[in-house]
């Protein structure tokens, strides 16, 4: 294992330097407020801290890196000019409390893109200032409950959310309040409309849905489902978690759906970071556009501004306006595919994912084995039942491979799953190659499934104390001796 | 160690020992097995008074959470602070590591937990 | 540009193989009313015809002028290995590190910058960040309520107002109330001392302060809020944090900050970096991802995300934040800043930043300009002007992008960056503005 760079410390070794002082030294600072010694930070040299770093860049795995199949996560390849693009400096040197006609250039750069994202999902006006879909979330069920408010209907406070949701739903509807109420999936996978209507009531403020879901099925009853919400008072959440599974060929907008996020480091292809910044702009339908976080980017005649003074806003998200550099990102991306190539995006990640599911069956159990969009679950099926191999085994045992492995354990109402996500930009040979690996694997459980349990050997390390880890957390680097 | 059969159980999967006034609580087998590895317990403070079905604590372990559900109404006399060092104590043997002691004061609830063949019964009933 | 890589005759056999015999027939399970002609968004474009684009629009922005501008965001130097290093691109293409034997680098690197995170603040644990300091104070705000069962959280008006209105969107849940204490002075005291109650869930204090201004009563603050049985949370400047007392010194259950500063480009307002760190006790209550040390099953040491249960994948509609995706590669930014600078460098940076304030402070005043509020300050500070609008715009006509406009004055900051040459028009042109 690497050092910590706390552990490379030696003292002086810093290269940092700043230019000789042209202005009087000294404090001007109350003794009370200093710090007698300063942060224990490392004392490192930068060759060493570039060494340093490139070696632990060497321990991760990026789509750059090889196959990403992590369902919903939607690891589609990051274009690099993106990259370029949020580089410039004209971009990426300005300072947000800069005066508008400093900055008309970042401005319509959000505009445009304000533009493309309501093209897209079919919404009226979006705010781009949520910093990931968690983010976003937030922002739209605060919107759906500044709009009961306003229409004096504040005993709605209740917010249903499938059970195949992502825990992101259920916890966004907590932390804005609301007492979650689950739906049940029927056995095709969907909504469960019989239970959706019965639980529908004059407490209910509306539902959170992700289409297509996460077990990658269209929910094909939406008519239905925004008809029992909106006959009974309630308003339809978008989790455009999965937008990329119908991008360009069917939008929420179209399908009731009052409020929506769409995540841009998913759909839109802007780089994960490792886990972020994201970025979770939010859309509505013009009846909540008044509820919208501020500031808004609009077009005047003297050029764009930030229009600040909205009385019905539910006010800022952030300090600022969103993860600007995401945003660019992102726009740079929605240029270079346009209408055709956004369409083009969701065919093929739909098509790819049928190719693989097609491909798995009969070596792994599809428990929805129908057309799928993006995503789809399999488990392992006998391979648990007669080999005792489970899912987190077969995971394991993809590291060793060079792949890695789908998101494992989620969907809950499937238990073993593991849900495959191939995106669009992945070619049929690679798809064919990770076939062949899970013909191995498979092949690997029946005939040696203690290997498996012991998955993986070829990685930097073996399976880690996940246990151990949350038993008796360190959370940071010690000294000795301290 | 404490024999099963004694022991009153809830539909939340607690169990419940009776001495006297005092009734000691911990989760029972089947709940310990279903949480997996418990990697902390979020014990109840001294002196709390909870009503029947209220929140007592916390059980994590490294891939759930259950809430600890207060099998009769009472007042906290009692907690086991081993635990907090100690979690996997459950997983080792789940009906003698308690949590904590309630001193009773609704001996009638009592009639509402569950005997332990009524307890195997719900068992087989929700597997 | 075209990123699906299968050419049209490989789909066409894909399509194929899986019994199907156009793309349309993928998404029949779209009832028929809902699908799409097309996208009303033109043709895709070419690299060069992007790169075109971007550049002109870029150069519409004006990046180039000497910036005394802060109110949250500060043009501080970004050691140019940094970027070379974020654009390794296993670290910016990867996703959270959910398999730890193939993610240990990232898991590190997390794990580095929660222990720079707790060196810098003096706090026992630190997560993985959030999305920027505002959001990060509105978090530490619902867990104070949580922990004390109790709702009211104070917080003064010296807090940066963007951070304030995220409070008050955040509030809009229920789960804490806002009360803001008007203090008059530039920084807090008297006022907020007489709010404290039993009822007080937390109190909220920045220090520096949005005026730039220490908060020397930041200490006394906290212990009265304990005594009262509530949290003391500090949102602090890590820049400052290479020369002044850190929040943990101070009594503060919860920090949070800021990180733009360590490493980060100001891109119009992000992306920024929300750090978030705590006691001990506040452990199994911080939001979001951490890392945590372990062994692997050899029994060497390796890194893992940890203490999950907290988190809305697991405990769902009873998690306390629904956070997920959050600044990691900002974080990471902030790791390899701090290991370039060290502990000297961090002061010599925050030292520098000061001085060319308090030079500017001076010879501001030899031309009969005065501070709003006669205080220390740390490298930032409100001068008393009539017109803040009209000397911003006098600044920009003389290549200068000027201070934050506020109601009494016209507020400057100072980084390591700044000249005195450029000090020196700076005040040239504010004397003669005035």
């Amino acid at each position: 294992m690497s050092k910590l760079i706390f552990e490379k410390s030696v003292a002086g070794s810093t290269s940092f330097r700043l230019p000789p002082s042209e202005v009087p030294e000294g404090l001007a600072l109350p003794a009370s407020m200093l710090c007698t010694e300063g942060p224990a930070l490392p004392e490192i040299s930068e060759v060493e801290t570039v060494r340093h770093f490139v070696e632990l860049s060497k321990k991760a795995y990026g789509v750059d890196t090889g196959f990403y199949p992590l369902g919903s996560c939607t690891m589609k390849y990051n274009p690099k000019i993106n990259e370029w693009a949020a580089r410039l400096p004209g971009l990426a040197s300005i300072h947000p409390l800069q005066p508008v006609d400093t900055v008309q250039g970042a401005l319509e750069i959000m505009h445009h893109l304000e533009r493309i994202l309501c093209e897209v999902t079919g919404m009226d006006q979006f705010s781009l200032q949520p910093a990931a879909g968690a983010h976003g979330e937030l922002a739209g069920i605060l919107m759906m409950k500044a709009y009961f408010a306003k229409h004096g209907e504040t005993q709605r406070t209740v917010m249903l959310v499938p059970d195949s949701a992502h825990g992101t739903n259920p916890a966004t509807a907590n932390m804005a309040g609301y007492k979650v109420v689950q739906i049940k999936s029927d056995a095709r996978g969907r909504v469960d409309v019989p239970s959706l209507r019965a639980a529908m009531n004059e407490q209910v403020a509306g539902i959170m849905l992700t289409n297509p879901n996460t077990l990658g099925l269209f929910e094909d009853e939406v008519a239905e489902i925004a008809h029992i919400v909106h006959s009974g008072g309630g308003l339809l959440y978008y989790d455009g978690a999965n937008a990329n599974g119908m991008v360009g060929v069917a939008r929420p907008g179209d399908m009731g759906f009052d409020v929506a996020h769409l995540n841009l480091h998913k759909t839109f292809g802007t780089p994960h970071g490792g886990g972020g910044p994201g970025s979770g702009p939010v859309g509505v339908k013009a009846r909540l556009a008044e509820f919208l976080p501020v500031p808004i980017v609009r077009q005047g005649s003297d050029g764009y501004y930030l229009e600040c003074n909205r009385p019905h806003s539910i006010g800022q998200m952030l300090a600022f306006y969103g993860n600007f550099g995401v945003l660019v990102r992102a726009y740079a991306y929605a240029l270079a595919l346009g209408g055709p190539g956004l369409r083009e995006a969701g065919e093929n990640a739909v098509l790819n994912a049928n190719y693989l599911r097609h491909k798995l069956r009969g070596v792994y159990d599809i428990p929805f084995d129908t057309l799928c969009k993006h995503e789809f679950v399999a488990t392992p099926g006998k391979l648990k039942s007669e080999c005792g191999v489970s899912t987190i085994d077969i995971a394991k045992r993809l590291l060793d491979y060079g792949y890695h492995p789908p998101t494992v354990y989620f969907p809950l109402i499937v238990p073993e799953a593991m849900l495959i996500e191939p995106t669009e930009t992945e070619t049929k040979e690679r798809l064919d190659v990770f076939v062949e690996v899970m013909v191995i694997i498979a092949k690997e459980a029946r005939e040696n499934a203690e290997m498996l349990k012991k998955a993986p050997s070829l990685t930097p390390v073996r399976r880690v104390d996940e246990v151990g880890a949350a038993r008796k957390p360190i959370l940071r680097y010690k000294a000795e001796g301290l | 160690m404490s024999v099963r059969e004694d022991l009153l159980y809830s539909k939340e999967h607690e169990w419940v020992r009776i001495e006297g006034t005092m009734a000691y609580m911990g989760i029972t087998e089947y709940a310990a097995r279903q949480l997996g590895d418990i990697v902390y317990v979020e014990l109840p403070s001294k002196g709390m008074q909870l009503a029947s079905g209220g929140r007592l604590g916390i059980i994590e372990s490294v891939k759930a959470v259950a809430d600890l559900h207060c099998p009769v109404s009472g007042q906290v006399v009692e907690i086991n602070l081993d635990l907090e060092i100690e979690p996997q104590q459950i997983n080792l043997d789940a009906h003698a590591a308690w949590i904590a002691v309630l001193e009773i004061a609704k001996a009638e609830e009592l009639k509402g937990l569950l005997t332990y063949a009524e307890y195997q019964e719900f068992l087989r009933a929700i597997k | 540009m075209a990123y699906v890589p299968n050419p049209p005759a490989v789909r066409q056999q894909m399509l194929e193989e899986i019994g199907l015999s156009s793309m349309e027939e993928l998404f029949f399970d779209i009832p028929e009313q809902y699908r799409l002609k097309g996208l009303d968004l033109g043709r895709g474009l070419s690299e060069i015809e992007i790169q075109r684009h971007l550049t002109k629009l870029a150069a519409k922005n004006i990046s180039s002028y000497p910036i005394f501008l802060g109110a949250g965001a500060y043009d501080h130097h970004i050691p140019v290995a940094i970027d070379q290093i974020l654009m390794r691109s296993e670290f910016y293409t990867a996703y959270t590190p959910y398999q730890p034997e193939i993610s240990q680098g990232i898991l590190q690197g997390i794990f580095e910058f929660q222990s720079h995170i707790c060196a810098l603040t003096g706090m026992d644990v630190s997560n993985a960040s959030m999305y920027d300091a505002a959001s990060a104070l509105a978090e530490a705000c619902n867990i104070a309520a949580e922990v004390t069962r109790r709702k009211k959280i104070l917080v003064p008006d010296t807090v940066n107002p963007d951070y304030l209105a995220v409070l008050k969107t955040y509030a809009q849940s229920g789960v804490f109330d806002l009360v803001t204490v008007h203090c008059s002075k530039g920084k807090v005291g008297h006022e907020l001392r007489a709010a404290i109650d039993d009822q007080t869930a937390a109190v909220a204090v920045q220090n520096p302060n949005f005026y730039g201004i220490l908060e020397q009563d930041a200490e006394e603050i906290g212990a009265l809020v304990h005594e009262q049985g509530g949290l003391f949370i500090m949102a602090v400047d890590p820049i400052s944090l290479g020369l002044l007392k850190s929040p943990g010194k101070l009594g503060a259950d919860l920090v949070v900050g800021e990180g733009q500063s360590l490493g980060m480009g100001l891109s119009y307002g992000g992306p920024y970096l929300g750090f978030f760190a705590g006691t001990d006790k506040m452990l199994r209550r911080i939001p979001g991802r951490i890392v945590g040390q372990t062994t692997d099953r050899e029994g060497r040491r390796a890194f893992v995300l940890t203490l999950q249960a907290r988190e809305q994948h697991i405990r769902r509609e009873r998690a306390s934040s629904n956070i997920c995706s959050n600044q990691a590669l900002n974080a990471l930014a902030a790791a390899i800043f701090l290991s370039l600078v060290g502990p000297k460098g961090l002061r010599d940076i925050a030292e520098r930043s000061h001085q060319l304030a308090r030079y500017a402070e001076g010879e501001l005043s030899r031309v009969g300009i005065e501070l709003l509020y006669p205080e220390p300050y740390f490298r930032e500070f409100i001068i008393k002007v009539a017109n803040p609008a009209a000397v911003n715009r006098k600044l920009l006509a003389e290549g200068i992008i000027g201070g934050c406009e506020l109601p009494h004055g016209l507020m400057l900051a100072f980084t390591e960056k700044r000249t005195k040459e450029e000090v020196d028009r700076l005040v040239a042109v504010i004397g003669g503005a005035r």
